[in-house]
């Protein structure tokens, strides 16, 4: 009774499952997707990568953007960075959050204690920004996401694509113009970004040449110093803020979908031998 | 059914018990014995494996709540708290979202396979009347179910989903702020919904009895449409023949169910619900899960109005008529033969319609504007056109091809 044409049908209906098409920006050029260590089956973090990661967004993101969801204690978890305890112990202390049973209302961060917000309100946020709100940066690598045109984006749940927002993260990095194109108006405080929602962006860009200093270990390779590897970097880091279990989480599929498989072997032989000699 | 009983008590403890409540006795009638057309295939399968999605949904929708914060405040956060702090957090959650998809994408083919092989016709109609209970009762669990984890998909979908009930005359805004609580979707509507999408489940449950209990009256339908005649030829007990092959069916989808739920969880959502909801922000595209478009495509296709009724209400009717209108299917339907494989025009109708569905589907997601709305409304209207024209133009005009007299001959009869 299992016709090609039930086939072609039942394929039909799993790619129609898969519909979540949206409206592509004409003006906004299509997204590079980059190549990432945490993509595929096999995918697990870069632990240098995101070290590198986490200093760009040390040094020059957090100065703005809160990371609330993030806890000390997460930078020396498996799958992560792999910072030593003592690292994490002593980072920590370098800060300061509020605790009202402290003396003075604060005290020195524990590694349990989450990555303190650098404004106190949303409305200094704000203020210091121009009007614009810094969003915070703990699960925002997967509040972005890049969309495919029809019919690219079936192929997404065949390869299991879920790295749109890292994609995203690093063409806006990468994404800016000193001078907005001609004929569109931009506001005063605004800065013209490709990738950007309506191109008029809050943030000046963000990121130069040589901003960061990456230290190189004896005998490891010279990491460059461009906007391009830092957007790289720092995107990665976020995805890992906001995924921080993603390694274990892709081993544990592996062993799942691998024990599934045979044993839908094992379950589909046994099937037919209690069928044996059924005509059915 | 109960002649085809063989059980006798094994031993005194047994007796006692079986004269008292028979529960061994049923369930070896109704899980072992139960006389099952012998020529079912794959899509027969989706039965028992939507049993298994209840199940995988209820308890991991369980723990979730051991850990869930229903409020306005902390929904948001004590998700992700799920997800990063609890041990297998991650997983049990992404199971229970990609476990909603999954649920729906069993039910919608156990509705097509009902759908093409007749098997809401006499005299199994309570059956299907209540499987469609049953899909609007996994909507409503869904709808609610989404909008807990407060981002702005959630907010926003229940924002516009309730307001879809304001467009009822008379009684529409007293319900409007019946559902949400309140003027607004606000912190009494998010206690609400998690109270309802922790009881709907055991309802949905409940009702999966009466259905099952429904089939085990007059018995399975099968590819062929034929009733059983005798059941030694025409049937297998269930156990351990269709046990067996439930089982398998349950593990083949469990694979691409594990492929979701471990490399790409978040691929069937929307990176918008991963930003908390926010009354004053509204996002640019506001777009159901996948398994509400082509409904969702329906309520957005009326914007005329009809009448005196104006657009909003008309959009209402027709949505809600596109499920009710299953209700009344095993009517609508006047061919008497079941299985499709016997109506050689009816067959080319039912593709259309499913391709209609998928098209529907498409269109749910596809933003309303230029042709994407032209062709939503014929969709609309094709889907309508489907039940209420061709359906019962069909059983009247079509010359079905001979059927076999029995499920043993059309057996014996296929080529191997």
């Amino acid at each position: 009774m299992l016709n090609t044409k039930t086939i072609l049908a039942a394929l039909a209906l799993v790619a129609g499952l898969a519909a979540p098409a949206m409206a592509q920006d004409h003006s906004t050029p299509h997204i590079e997707k980059q190549s990432w260590s945490f993509a595929g089956i096999f995918g697990t973090y870069d632990q240098n990568q995101l070290q590198r990661g986490f200093q760009v967004f040390r040094e020059v993101c957090s100065s703005c953007h809160g990371a609330r969801l993030l806890a000390f204690r997460n930078l020396a978890e498996a799958g992560g960075p792999g910072f030593s305890e003592a690292q994490v112990k002593a980072l920590a202390a370098e800060y300061e959050v509020a605790d009202a049973t402290a003396d003075g209302g604060v005290r020195a961060a524990v590694a349990a204690d989450r990555w303190p917000s650098p404004f106190e309100t949303e409305q200094d946020a704000r203020d210091a920004n121009g009007g614009a709100l810094p969003p915070d940066f703990s699960v925002l690598a997967k509040a972005r996401g890049v969309t495919d045109a029809f019919p690219f984006w079936v192929f997404n749940y065949f390869t299991g694509y879920s790295e749109g927002g890292p994609d995203y993260i690093h063409a806006l990095l990468n994404g800016y113009h000193e001078e907005a194109p001609e004929g569109f108006e931009l506001a005063d405080g605004k800065y013209y970004n490709d990738y950007f929602p309506g191109h008029a962006i809050g943030m000046g860009p963000p990121l130069m040449d040589e901003l960061v200093g990456y230290e190189v270990a004896e005998g490891e390779a010279e990491v460059p110093l461009t906007v391009e590897q830092y957007s790289t970097d720092v995107a990665a880091f976020m995805m890992w803020m906001a995924e921080p279990h993603l390694a274990g989480r892709k081993q544990t599929g592996f062993v799942v979908l691998l024990f599934l498989v045979l044993f839908a072997g094992l379950m589909y032989a046994t099937k037919r031998r209690i069928w044996q000699g059924i005509e059915h | 059914m109960s002649e085809h009983s063989t059980y006798t008590p094994g031993n005194a403890v047994e007796k006692w018990l079986d004269d008292r409540l028979p529960i061994i006795r049923f369930s070896k009638e109704h899980l072992m014995d139960f006389p099952t057309p012998k020529n079912l295939n794959y899509w027969w399968t989706f039965g028992a494996i939507l049993v298994m999605c209840l199940v995988i949904q209820i308890v991991t929708g369980v723990i979730l709540a051991m850990h869930y914060t229903p409020h306005v405040s902390m929904a948001f956060d004590s998700v992700e708290h799920i997800r990063r702090d609890i041990n297998g957090g991650r997983m049990i959650q992404s199971f229970h979202a990609v476990g909603a998809s999954m649920f729906f994408a069993a039910v919608y083919i156990h509705i097509f396979r009902g759908m093409y092989f007749g098997s809401y016709k006499a005299p199994r109609e309570i059956l299907w009347i209540l499987g469609v209970l049953i899909f609007l009762l996994m909507m409503a669990t869904a709808f609610m179910g989404y909008v807990l984890p407060w981002g702005q998909m959630s907010g926003w979908a229940a924002t516009v989903i309730t307001n879809i009930f304001a467009a009822i005359p008379v009684i529409g805004n007293p319900l409007l702020e019946l559902l949400r609580g309140g003027f607004s979707v606000g912190n009494p509507t998010l206690n609400r919904f998690f109270s309802l999408h922790y009881l709907l489940p055991f309802i949905i449950a409940a009702i999966v009895v009466l259905h099952i209990w429904a089939l085990h009256v007059p018995g399975n339908n099968n590819p062929v449409g034929v009733d059983v005649k005798d059941t030694k030829r025409d049937t297998l007990p269930f156990h351990p023949y269709y046990t067996m092959k439930d089982a398998f069916g349950m593990v083949l989808f469990l694979i691409p169910f594990a492929w979701f739920a471990f490399f790409a969880p978040d691929i069937l959502g929307h990176p918008d619900n991963y930003i908390e909801f926010n009354a004053q922000v509204t996002p640019a595209h506001i777009v159901p899960e996948w398994y509400f478009l082509p409904f969702y495509a329906i309520l957005r296709a009326i914007d005329f109005n009809i009448l005196f009724i104006d657009s909003k209400l008309g959009g209402v009717i027709f949505f809600g008529g596109s499920i009710l209108i299953l209700f009344f299917l095993p009517w609508l339907d006047t061919s008497k033969v079941r299985s499709g494989n016997f109506r050689p025009m009816f067959k080319w109708f039912y593709w259309l319609f499913v391709v209609n569905f998928v098209a529907l589907t498409y269109l749910g997601a596809a933003p309303a504007e230029g042709i994407y709305v032209v062709l939503a409304k014929i969709c609309t209207a094709y889907y309508f056109i489907h039940f209420l024209v061709i359906l019962p133009l069909l059983g009247r005009i079509e010359t079905p091809r001979p059927l076999p007299t029995s499920i043993s001959e059309s057996v014996l009869g296929k080529a191997h």
